[in-house]
């Protein structure tokens, strides 16, 4: 009951904070950390719960994007020297559609090939798809104008109602992501999420069961990529410009890190994580430290919590309080 | 056909170093199980070392070559001994997250270091190429072939040739055997990651003279000697030689045939299409290295 | 019509070794039937064989007339036949209570898609399942540990732990491997009279033991199998009386003590 009251507080005080935050700077840092947020929570149910080690997550962020973004513009690409296909513009919510759909076929791709690459192979076959993404990306220019980015991006809309304020952005994101976290709650708590941790723990064990391997695979794969879609999408429209960076692995890092040292394989792991390394720069900027020295920062915490806190943050605190109580 | 011939000599030439990235990676991946994020980190620092060296304090460039690699060793042993000896070999996924971290904090300290401009280093060799019948070739990169190979050629004595070549060959077939029969693990693990980071540096050493040195040179040099270990089979030091000049091959057919953009596409696109029809690697034999 | 579970003919080969030779053998339906021989003589690899983990060289393995040659584990799982393992296998990381759940898979009817538009069904499903979970652990006397971990129960209560998993999935051939051993004679006792109540649910029991005691107390039939082959196939007494078997077990200078 307490646990309602507080997330209910919880979401009430997110729900006011443009009402009292007069900054708009701070208003985008807490939208792009939303948007990061739910990539990160999409990323914990591959690599937390699942426990497949996919670091190619990028690439479907990077995939809703483009492909949110080429529907929502229209683009005409040469099949074949003759043949043009040529794609009209659309609204934004049908092309963010299509961004979410790219997105989870990519999950689906790879969760058919995490089922027969296995462990660290598997980390150099995600990583690699990510990387050809990236290098098509750049190099696509008719598709997707390579280095120079798809530009003038249609803002998020929802019919004639256009987001442009940083306020509307930002209850929109909040909304986004409180609706992710709770599918995730729901698959979690499901005989799907059951069967994922099931073969993360025992797959032999899972298999004489019944379980089905191949198919809670993919099917966590696909949710994933879907959803870090979505968050890639929701990034194209609001920040109205994507380029071929957001393939680089450094991105797919940056989630690791806020989903293993929130708590892998929790629910608040990775908004924790994510509420960190999304708003530790702006902290660091106070500092007037160059950007490497922020990195290096991460990746020494990184280290750190790796050793000292392998569960994560959210666990330590959970562990924390247990002992507490019955102290 | 002069074109090919063309290609098939560049590839001979880069084959070589991408042996040294890929037999490096094949060690440490495959005796310590470790998914190495920081090999690139080596490469570059190879060839920041020989920046420094060279165009810095002006040493010898053979002397820079030499001291180069000895400081790889060097770094690669206190990486191992700081931080993964700690670990206790605990899973996978661990010793990778440690690895990353380590990855950023080392990239990101080149940058702040070096700056992100690209650094040329000077070589002594004479800058007219070697002509041979249709094809030519810098005489630069003929001595970093010459270099990579004999590399290769050492490595290969000490894995199966020397006492500490034996217990590395034996942690691989089976750690816990090894450690019954007297093998300090602790040290093999040391001793591997130094070697194999020794090798990265070598490599980067070598090509950044022929090249540039930048700081993010070592991701795509990760990236490749992964595919290297791929194409190779795990603990194969003969199958990531052998891969090293596949791969340069396919690189240098790709960019000549292709497009040149997608050069470094190569290398991924071969994991991609290896792994998925032999989920195990080309030429994988899991019972001994060498 | 077969019996309950046919083998015939099962070859399984590993590289040049003949793990499996020829080996043909039938679980009739109600019945326990225990498989017993040296180690190394191929009993797990049977049981590796007949439940998809393993491909067999040759031969064939029929369940209630279906072949099962070419399914997966899980498959064979929702055909009935659910197996247990030789080392102890349960979730570690997680409570009992979910271990039995998780083992509940095949029981239950959600769909990813009601999961996630969160329909009434599934919250009613997981009601019924943790009921059926809790049921299963009274069963096995787990009920007090249901909240702990698995990896932090007693070895006894791991292996029991590891049965209703397998009694989860509604199994009706359950195969298990060397349930009791490691177990003190205690344990081995109320094991026994488990088996027992096992049987009296109607589920056919294929069991792999090493302790004679528990195979003559609890079997219907015994087949011996050493090398790869099976070398003895009769009931409790004439196994016990079968100068192959003593000769395989103990070699040629013993004799296996009487009851």
């Amino acid at each position: 009951m307490i646990n309602k009251i507080l997330v209910a507080a919880g979401i009430a005080a997110l729900v006011s904070v443009p009402l009292w935050l007069d900054n708009s700077y701070l208003l985008h840092v807490l939208v792009i950390t939303g948007i990061f947020i739910i990539a990160a929570m999409s990323l914990n149910l591959l690599l937390g719960y699942a426990g497949q080690l996919s670091l190619g997550h990028v690439a479907f962020f990077g995939i809703g994007a483009y492909a949110s973004a080429l529907v929502s513009l229209g683009f005409s690409i040469h099949i074949t020297p003759q043949w043009v296909m040529t794609v009209e513009k659309n609204p934004v919510w049908l092309a963010m559609l299509a961004g979410i759909l790219a997105a989870g076929a990519c999950g689906w791709f790879i969760g058919r090939v995490a089922f027969k690459v296995r462990g660290a192979y598997f980390v150099i076959v995600s990583i690699s798809f990510a990387e050809v993404v990236r290098l098509v990306a750049l190099n696509w220019v008719e598709l997707t104008q390579g280095p120079m980015a798809l530009n003038n991006i249609p803002p998020l809309a929802f019919n004639s109602f256009v987001f442009l304020k940083k306020p509307e952005n930002y209850w929109l994101i909040l909304t986004v992501a409180v609706v992710c976290y709770i599918l995730i709650r729901r698959l979690v708590n499901s005989r799907a999420g059951r069967a994922m941790v099931a073969l993360r723990e025992n797959e032999a064990l899972a298999a004489s069961v019944g379980i089905d391997v191949t198919r809670y695979l993919v099917l966590s794969t696909v949710v994933s990529a879907a959803m870090a879609g979505a968050a890639g999408a929701l990034y194209a429209h609001y920040v109205r410009i994507v380029d071929p960076d957001i393939f680089l692995f450094v991105y797919t890092v940056t989630m690791v890190i806020m989903v293993v040292t929130g708590g892998k394989g929790t629910l608040a792991g990775p908004v924790v994580g994510g509420l960190i390394f999304g708003l530790l720069p702006e902290g660091l900027r106070a500092f007037a430290l160059p950007p490497e020295a922020q990195w290096i920062a991460y990746g020494v915490l990184m280290v750190l919590v790796v050793y000292f806190l392998p569960q994560g943050i959210v666990p330590a605190f959970r562990n924390l309080f247990q002992s507490k109580k019955i102290a | 056909m002069d074109q090919f011939l063309q290609h098939c000599l560049n590839a001979l030439m880069l084959g070589g170093t991408y042996a040294l990235l890929g037999i490096g990676l094949t060690l440490i991946f495959g005796i310590m199980r470790v998914v190495n994020f920081t090999h690139g980190e080596l490469y570059a620092f190879g060839a920041y070392m020989m920046y420094m060296l060279v165009m810095l304090t002006g040493a010898n460039f053979f002397v820079a070559l030499a001291l180069a690699i000895a400081l790889g060793v060097a770094l690669g042993a206190v990486l191992e001994f700081v931080l993964l000896r700690r670990l206790h070999s605990a899973d996978i996924d661990t010793t990778m997250l440690v690895m990353i971290g380590a990855w950023i904090a080392l990239q990101n300290a080149e940058q702040l270091l070096w700056s992100g401009v690209a650094k040329s280093i000077d070589n002594p060799f004479p800058s007219a190429p070697l002509v041979i019948g249709v094809v030519s070739v810098a005489w630069n990169r003929v001595f970093v072939f010459v270099t990579a190979i004999f590399l290769v050629g050492v490595t290969y004595v000490l894995i199966n040739h020397t006492k500490l070549g034996k217990a590395m060959r034996a942690t691989f077939q089976d750690r816990d055997t090894a450690a019954l029969m007297g093998v300090r693990i602790g040290n093999i693990h040391t001793a591997t990651f130094a070697l194999g980071s020794g090798l990265a540096a070598a490599a980067g050493a070598l090509l950044g003279p022929v090249f540039v040195a930048y700081p993010s040179m070592g991701d795509l040099a990760a990236a490749k000697a992964f595919a290297i270990v791929i194409l190779g089979g795990l603990g194969s030091i003969g199958g990531a030689t052998l891969g090293g000049f596949i791969l340069a091959l396919a690189e240098e057919l790709g960019a000549g045939y292709v497009s040149s953009g997608y050069r470094d596409a190569m290398g991924f696109l071969l994991i991609i299409v290896i792994l998925l029809f032999k989920p195990t690697g080309l030429f994988a034999r899991k019972e001994r290295i060498g | 019509m077969r019996a309950m579970l046919a083998v015939e003919n099962l070859s399984v080969r590993f590289g040049g070794l003949l793990a499996i030779e020829n080996l043909s053998l039938e679980v009739r339906e109600g019945e326990v039937l225990s498989l017993i021989g040296p180690n190394g003589a191929g009993k797990t690899t049977a049981f590796n064989a007949i439940t998809g983990y393993l491909a067999p060289s040759a031969g064939e393995i029929f369940f209630k007339d279906k072949k099962l040659n070419d399914l997966r584990p899980h498959q064979v799982a929702a055909q009935g036949l659910v197996r247990t393992f030789q080392k102890t296998s349960v979730f570690g990381g997680r409570s009992a209570l979910d271990n039995v759940l998780i083992g509940l898979e095949l029981r239950a009817t959600q769909t990813p898609l009601e999961i996630l538009l969160g329909m009434p069904k599934v919250a009613r499903e997981e009601r019924e399942l943790a009921a059926e979970a809790e049921r299963i652990l009274i069963f096995v006397n787990l009920k007090n540990r249901k909240h702990e971990l698995a990896a932090a129960l007693p070895y006894g209560e791991q292996r029991l732990l590891e049965v209703a998993i397998a009694l989860a999935a509604k199994p009706k051939l359950l195969l298990l491997d060397e349930p009791v051993s490691g177990m003190n004679p205690s344990e081995t006792a109320s094991f026994m009279a488990k088996l027992a109540e096992i049987r009296a649910l109607g589920i056919t029991v294929l069991l792999v033991e090493h302790d004679m005691k528990m195979v003559m107390g609890v079997s219907d039939r015994v087949v011996c199998l050493s090398q790869g082959r099976i070398i003895a196939n009769g009931t409790p007494a004439e196994i016990q009386r079968d100068p192959e078997v003593i000769r395989a077990y103990l070699g040629e200078r013993h004799k296996i003590a009487r009851r």
